[in-house]
């Protein structure tokens, strides 16, 4: 080796390679941009018809060609937020039991039989949901419901109406179902990061498993927490399937009972979508859509920011 | 600094001392840290060299940047001059992948690739050599042979290498650094995560090897190093602090900081 | 009572009812998989696999044609989604682990991974559908392709940042440009992990119906032509369900059975086959 060498054909392939990958990744953050992009763009004509009315008009009104998102945006934040609140307690009690109770042997099948649940497609729950589970709902479980918390007062008002079976709180019985895979999964992750001598030392001074989850795994593992649950909640919001084989695609509004029928910006794209005909009714699904895509996004960016928090306390990758 | 190593050994007229690698001035930083501080030292051609030293002197440090491995962290900086064969191998006009042919490496903890025996000989050889079937597998035969493994794995050639034991897959790693037929082998601590007997194999090897390559080896077994070596240079804290014959440095070290290290008042 | 004995009590409480959960949990599984088995299996029979769906009116058929239009579908997307995300998790592992766009890249990526699968087809239907004119089998295949990039991103970055630097290194000491380093050394050493997460993206997408609604919409045809509507199994599953008719809601279930015995076969088999190549 005595004079400069003229490049080795090895180091074209690396700059190639190394571009090429590159290109790749690259193209993965332009996808999100074009989706943001062909939303705006699909949704124009309604943006410019409707403007800002758009979000607080609850008229859905097809043959008349005047829309608004109030109702489909209040089906998606109310089944969402009924799933978190059945969802989020049983996610703590799974995660609990998989890295407190469970004997070692069990937690591997167990913590899969739980994945597998988020394994099932949507379409599953759906049809399931609708086929077998709402005939149930409204024989047994909502008119008890109804006898019950419907006669409390204030909190009655949400379990008032004749007992339909599909309707808004079916539909996010079915979500919190589905969503408790994500949100036990990641409660159990970051539960089983908390080092061991931290608990140690509690257990050491006579507390109860109880005592040392609540007071500290929970406050050390809060964010990732957090973080798990507003992933739950950003599945939530986007979950199409199942929440229109139950959320009985009515676009008026009626009340606040949760056993009426409602719709989502989902479900509302999934029925209607295909079949409509004007420009500003398929201008105006596609902002519902761009609408979804805003809140999930900021929804799931805040988990990912939660998540990273915590990461950034362990020093490991979630 | 260092000692006048003509005077000590001037070779015989068989095999010639000729210096092969040569520090002048070399310093090395991790980011903001100074690793090895104004190293100025000679390797000889065909002799074995230990790096000697107590945990954390820069000995690895030291090995790793003759075949420019440091190279793949950014933040790691060398400079000053690191002579191969005349040539300034710091210099960034020089092609690290043929750099890497002539100076090969065997590491501390046995790393087969995913791959059968046979392929894990030849990926070396097919980076730098266009070779027939026929001379590949006899390339592959030489290579395992040298490192006294041939015997063991002649009939499983096929076999992936991470089936093999810990000692024969270090000897695997051994024959696939000799493969490409490099003029140095660097090894760094190679037996450290071996068995004794495996330890004695490599040994041995590393006697024989040292007839056709120039070998330098990283050790924290000083009786290793006193076994195998040549020529040792003992490092503490990133300087280097003694160089000479192996039996000199051990017998009758030149300066209190060796000798003290050597009859094992620290580290 | 004293302080000990209510604590107890206390603790006894939460860890009831954490029991009380993970039960509850198992409960919806074990409801749901036999529904679907009970339901599915006494829709099976040699017709599913030889006839074609019903049209409107008529109640004999199989589902032949929706699942000839689903593999097709799904062998595709994921032939056109693995080696874009292979390369931009090797990009990520490889490359970008502490640049901007590496960190961007990762952040979008897990973004995507959770996005609603139906702004995926939104997303898909203004940019081809809107501009070609009609629904087609090939818009169902971007689709789903769009979906299957994100998983294997996610699973090629992880399983190659566990293959440990020795091992490229001594790659790289052999004197081997990094292209080669990667693909002939690192990649082959986390095959089976990367292998495993396509098995898991194309477990995803085989039971995606959101995407295909307004992309490959579904026919009642047999039909292999990508440039038309195609028939498959989700978007018949939806239709046959909503509708009044015991026969096609017979179907449903059938069609059902077979996608989450596919779907769970294949996440099974993938955790069962992972855990074996790493107990070496």
């Amino acid at each position: 080796m005595t004079s400069p060498t003229p490049p080795h054909n090895s180091h074209f392939g690396d700059w190639l390679f190394a571009n090429l990958t590159r290109l790749f990744a690259v193209l993965t953050l332009l996808t999100l941009i074009g989706i943001l992009i062909s939303l705006i763009v699909g949704s124009w004509p309604a943006i410019e018809r409707f403007g800002f009315g758009f979000l607080t008009s609850g008229e859905w009104n097809p043959p008349m060609d005047r829309f608004g998102a109030l109702i489909p945006v209040y089906g998606t934040l109310v089944t969402s937020l009924v799933a978190l609140v059945i969802a989020v307690p049983v996610s703590f009690g799974i995660a609990l039991f998989l890295t407190e109770l469970s004997p070692p042997w069990l937690r591997r099948p167990l913590g899969t039989a739980i994945e597998l649940l988020a394994a099932i497609p949507s379409i599953v729950y759906g049809m399931w949901g609708l086929l077998v589970f709402v005939p149930i709902f409204s024989q047994y479980v909502q008119p008890l419901l109804a006898s019950t918390l419907g006669n409390v007062p204030l909190l009655g008002m949400l379990f008032t109406g004749a007992p339909l079976g599909i309707g808004i709180l079916a539909a996010s019985v079915i979500l919190a179902i589905m969503i408790i895979p994500f949100i036990a999964s990641v409660m159990r992750d970051v539960f089983e990061v908390t080092p061991p001598m931290l608990k140690e030392s509690a257990y050491g001074v006579g507390a109860t498993t109880w005592e040392v989850v609540w007071n500290v795994v929970w406050p050390y593992t809060r964010v990732g927490v957090v973080g798990g649950i507003m992933l739950g909640l950003g599945r939530a919001l986007g979950e199409t399937m199942a929440v229109t084989f139950l959320i009985g695609n009515m676009n008026v509004f009626t009340g606040v009972s949760l056993f009426l029928p409602g719709n989502s910006i989902a479900s509302a794209l999934a029925n209607e979508f295909a079949e409509a005909e004007s420009p500003i009714y398929t201008a105006s699904l596609i902002e519902l859509g761009l609408l979804l895509f805003v809140i999930t996004f900021i929804v799931l960016s805040l988990s990912k920011l939660l998540l990273l928090r915590m990461n950034r306390q362990e020093g490991t990758r979630t | 600094m260092m000692n006048d190593t003509n005077e000590v050994l001037a070779g015989t007229a068989v095999d010639p001392l000729e210096v092969q690698i040569a520090f002048r001035n070399f310093d090395f930083h991790y980011g903001s840290y100074h690793a090895l501080k104004n190293i100025n030292l000679e390797i000889f051609k065909r002799r074995v060299t230990a790096f000697i030293g107590p945990s954390g002197c820069g000995k690895s440090t030291l090995l790793r940047t003759i075949n420019r491995m440091y190279d793949l962290y950014p933040e790691q900086r060398a400079s000053g001059e690191l002579l191969l064969d005349g040539d300034n191998i710091l210099e960034r006009s020089v092609d690290v992948n043929e750099l890497r042919a002539k100076v090969g490496m065997v590491f501390q903890k046995p790393t087969p690739f995913p791959m059968s025996i046979y392929d894990n000989i030849t990926f070396g050889v097919g980076l730098h050599e266009r070779l027939n079937k026929g001379q590949l597998e006899e390339r592959v035969e030489w290579a395992l042979r040298k490192a006294a493994l041939w015997d063991e794995v002649k009939d499983k050639l096929k076999q992936s290498g991470m089936s093999l034991s810990g000692g024969q897959q270090q000897r695997l790693c051994i024959a696939r650094g000799i493969a490409v037929k490099p003029e140095v082998l660097l090894l760094d601590e190679p037996t450290s995560a071996l068995d004794p007997i495996s330890t004695m194999r490599v040994e041995e090897l590393i006697n024989e090897l040292k007839e056709e390559f120039t070998i330098v080896i990283v050790t924290h077994n000083m009786q290793q190093a006193a076994r195998i070596s040549d020529y040792t240079a003992y490092m503490y804290l990133g300087e280097l602090i003694e160089f000479g014959v192996t039996d000199q440095i051990f017998i009758k070290p030149g300066k209190k900081q060796t000798e003290d290290y050597i009859t094992g008042r620290f580290g | 009572m004293t302080l000990y004995q209510r604590r107890r009590l206390v603790n006894q409480l939460a860890l009831g009812l954490s029991l009380a959960a993970m039960v509850f949990g198992l409960f919806w599984l074990g409801w749901i998989l036999f529904t679907v088995i009970d339901l599915g299996i006494s829709g099976l029979s040699l017709r599913l696999f030889t006839e074609m769906t019903p049209p409107p009116g008529s109640s004999e058929g199989g589902l032949i044609n929706a699942i000839v239009g689903s593999l097709i579908m799904v062998g595709l997307a994921t032939a056109i989604g693995t080696p874009v995300g292979i390369m931009a998790g090797i990009y990520l592992a490889e490359y970008g682990r502490n640049t901007w766009l590496g960190s961007a890249t990762r952040f979008i990526n897990d973004i995507l991974l959770s996005a609603p699968s139906i702004i995926i087809g939104l997303f898909v239907y203004a940019v081809y559908v809107a501009q070609v004119g009609k629904f087609s089998g090939f818009a169902g295949v971007l689709a789903l392709a769009l979906i299957v990039v994100p998983v294997v991103i996610r699973t090629t970055e992880n399983m190659l940042q566990l293959v440990p630097n020795s091992l490229r290194e001594a790659a790289f000491a052999l004197g081997a440009p990094k292209w080669a380093v990667i693909l002939q050394v690192t990649l082959r050493a986390s095959a089976a992990g990367v292998v495993t997460g396509i098995l898991l993206a194309v477990a995803r997408i085989s039971g995606e119906t959101a995407p295909l609604l307004f992309t490959a919409l579904s026919s009642q045809f047999w039909s292999v032509n990508l440039n038309e509507p195609m028939a498959n199994l989700p978007v018949t599953i939806f239709k046959f369900a909503m509708s009044p008719f015991k026969d096609w809601q017979e179907l449903a279930w059938a069609g059902v059975f077979l996608i989450t015995l596919g779907v769970l076969g294949l996440n099974i088999a993938t955790r069962v086959v992972f855990r074996e190549k790493h107990k070496l």
